[in-house]
């Protein structure tokens, strides 16, 4: 299958998964409902909770699936995934800190850049322990090193927290989910992530490259320290604006692309785009399915359906490429 | 005419100097062999010319310009490199792997274009891989991965190619036939400095021989005279009785 032909068909099915993810459910309406502009109870469901809801789940989706695949192409490792390495963790830490400080009142972006400036650390940190060609150990190594050092911020804000509710707060955010979405997440995280995905896209070629190993990709003219800061910027971009509105969703970011990565030929640079809609049609999915399953009162989270997804499916990519490495 | 001069470079990585002063020209065309004990300096040498890594004093020339003051693009596409440790992250097809080496002649977000494409299939030719390009590049002998690595290098179409031991872990055939290869490019015009360590290789293909040891240079000439007996008692701590550059395996001539 050509790239394109894949990106066509996986944008057909984000679509459909959008409008069933739209339709399905308890005390929505019909599609004329969309357009129209009466105070009806289940056009408001379908206007300002569901579109909303979905168009923020296509959103995280698309900046963690391409940003797995980025981080996938740069570390030449199939088990680089945002939250694996802690970017997600990282990332989550600036935003609970912005909350615990109050930070986010003070200004509308404040919480995604809080989420981003910590995604951002949190990758270069990855950098600077994993280092350059680092093998598959040292990554994970160095991801378990950033993802305990971020929770265990993030565990002392929780343990310094001025009352239960706080605290309830900060947990139940860091479970992952989307059942607080509105227009105003919807506009702040926008900007955001598709300036992630804007700077993460054109790293195609580098990451081709990149293939041969460091020496080949320099050889053949790629950059590799303008490489490295796209990719740390691209990142930081689309996981932190995502985590900032939805909190920590793991695992797309390492699912998606491998299940892609056969359809485009192994070819690195050409996984990044139909990663984005792949990651997007798996958070509508997730959330569709969260949103359904969750009895009155017992919400179930996204995070925790993704983690219980993909966990399982991490632990045989373990297996699978220590058998494979040399 | 000279293509890629050395001029006084000093090297150091680590703690000590690695070269301290050496300098060295190489002809616009001509397969230049690289020869010496492990740790001699040869990977070393064959970075500083593709310009991966910096002089501490000194410069590389290339073409009558500093490389440091090359675009990477330009770079690129005027000197084709090959790594000793020849692998890839993904098992990409064997075509899709040597259209890498175009990259440096495509524009911006675009595919390639006939002439890239001309430029594929005449590597994979050369390279005698033609049959292999649908083929991924996990699921091939290490003979036939040398051969396409080699095919990439030879894509970019450069008139400088450096090759660090690409004939390590090849049969004899297999390296015979890579430096048929290097030898045809250095006579259409290019100019191939390759590390190796089959002495008698290139004592036989080579028009010119570089021994290095510690660093050093140690002999610098035709074949014959830079693998001088002395040379190879003192450096290797070989002999050749018979002499390097008559004797010796060639390819067998197909009987049709």
């Amino acid at each position: 299958m050509t790239p394109l032909r894949l990106t066509v068909l996986l944008a057909a099915l984000l679509a459909l998964v959008a409008v069933i993810a739209l339709f399905a459910g308890s005390g929505g309406a019909g599609p004329a409902a969309l357009f129209s502009a009466d105070e009806e109870l289940g056009g408001l469901v379908l206007r300002e909770l569901r579109l909303p809801r979905v168009l923020l789940g296509i959103l995280v989706g698309a900046g963690l699936g391409a940003s797995g695949a980025a981080l996938q192409g740069f570390f030449r490792n199939p088990l680089a995934d945002p939250g694996v390495v802690g970017v997600s963790a990282s990332a989550g830490l600036g935003a609970v800190i912005c909350l615990y400080f109050g930070l986010s009142s003070l200004f509308v972006l404040a919480l995604p850049l809080a989420g981003v400036v910590g995604a951002a650390l949190g990758v270069i940190a990855l950098f600077a322990i994993a280092g350059r060609g680092a093998s598959a150990t040292t990554l994970i190594l160095a991801g378990v090193a950033v993802n305990a050092m971020a929770g265990a911020c993030t565990a002392l804000l929780m343990n310094l927290a001025p009352n239960p509710w706080a605290l309830a707060e900060i947990a139940y955010w860091l479970m992952g989910s989307l059942s607080d979405a509105s227009w105003t997440e919807v506009g702040f995280a926008t900007p955001v992530i598709l300036a992630g995905l804007v700077v993460l896209m054109p790293l195609a070629r580098g990451l081709d490259a990149l293939g041969l190993g460091e020496d080949t990709a320099r050889s053949l003219g790629i950059g590799l320290g303008r490489l490295r800061l796209a990719v740390v910027l691209g990142t930081a971009l689309a996981v932190g604006g995502g985590v900032a509105v939805a909190g920590a969703i793991g695992f797309v970011g390492l699912v998606v692309p491998h299940i892609l990565r056969p359809l485009v030929a192994w070819r690195a640079g050409a996984l990044i785009l139909p990663s984005a809609l792949g990651g997007a049609v798996l958070i509508v999915l997730a959330d569709l399915a969260t949103r359904l399953l969750s009895g009155p009162g017992i919400p179930l989270y996204l995070g925790v359906l993704t983690a219980l997804i993909g966990a399982p499916f991490f632990l045989w990519l373990v297996r699978h490429t220590q058998r494979r490495a040399p | 005419m000279t293509r890629l001069l050395l001029d006084a470079v000093h090297y150091q990585p680590g703690p000590r100097p690695f070269f301290a002063d050496i300098s060295l020209s190489f002809d616009r065309s001509g397969l230049v062999a690289l020869v010496g004990p492990n740790g001699a300096g040869k990977s070393s040498l064959l970075r500083l010319l593709a310009g991966l890594a910096e002089p501490a004093r000194g410069r590389v020339i290339h073409d009558g310009r500093p490389l440091s003051g090359l675009a990477d693009r330009d770079r690129a596409r005027a000197i084709a490199y090959l790594p000793p440790d020849g692998r890839t992250a993904w098992p990409i097809e064997v075509r899709r792997l040597v259209a890498l080496g175009r990259i440096p002649h495509l524009k911006p977000l675009r595919s390639l274009t006939p002439a890239d494409a001309d430029a594929v299939d005449a590597a994979l030719e050369k390279t005698a891989t033609t049959h292999l390009a649908g083929r991924q590049f996990d699921t091939l002998s290490s003979g036939e991965q040398a051969r396409v690595l080699l095919a990439r290098t030879l894509s970019v179409g450069a008139d400088t190619i450096l090759l660090d031991e690409p004939t390590a872990a090849l049969d004899v055939r297999h390296q015979l036939s890579v430096l048929e290869i290097l030898a045809e490019e250095a006579a259409r015009g290019a100019l191939v400095i390759v590390s190796l360590h089959a002495l008698e290789l290139a004592a036989r293909r080579a028009d010119r021989v570089i021994v290095l040891a510690d660093g050093q240079v140690r002999a610098d000439g035709a074949p014959a005279r830079a693998l001088s007996p002395d040379i190879l008692a003192d450096i290797f701590g070989v002999q050749a009785p018979d002499g390097l550059v008559s004797g010796g395996l060639r390819l067998a001539v197909p009987t049709s």
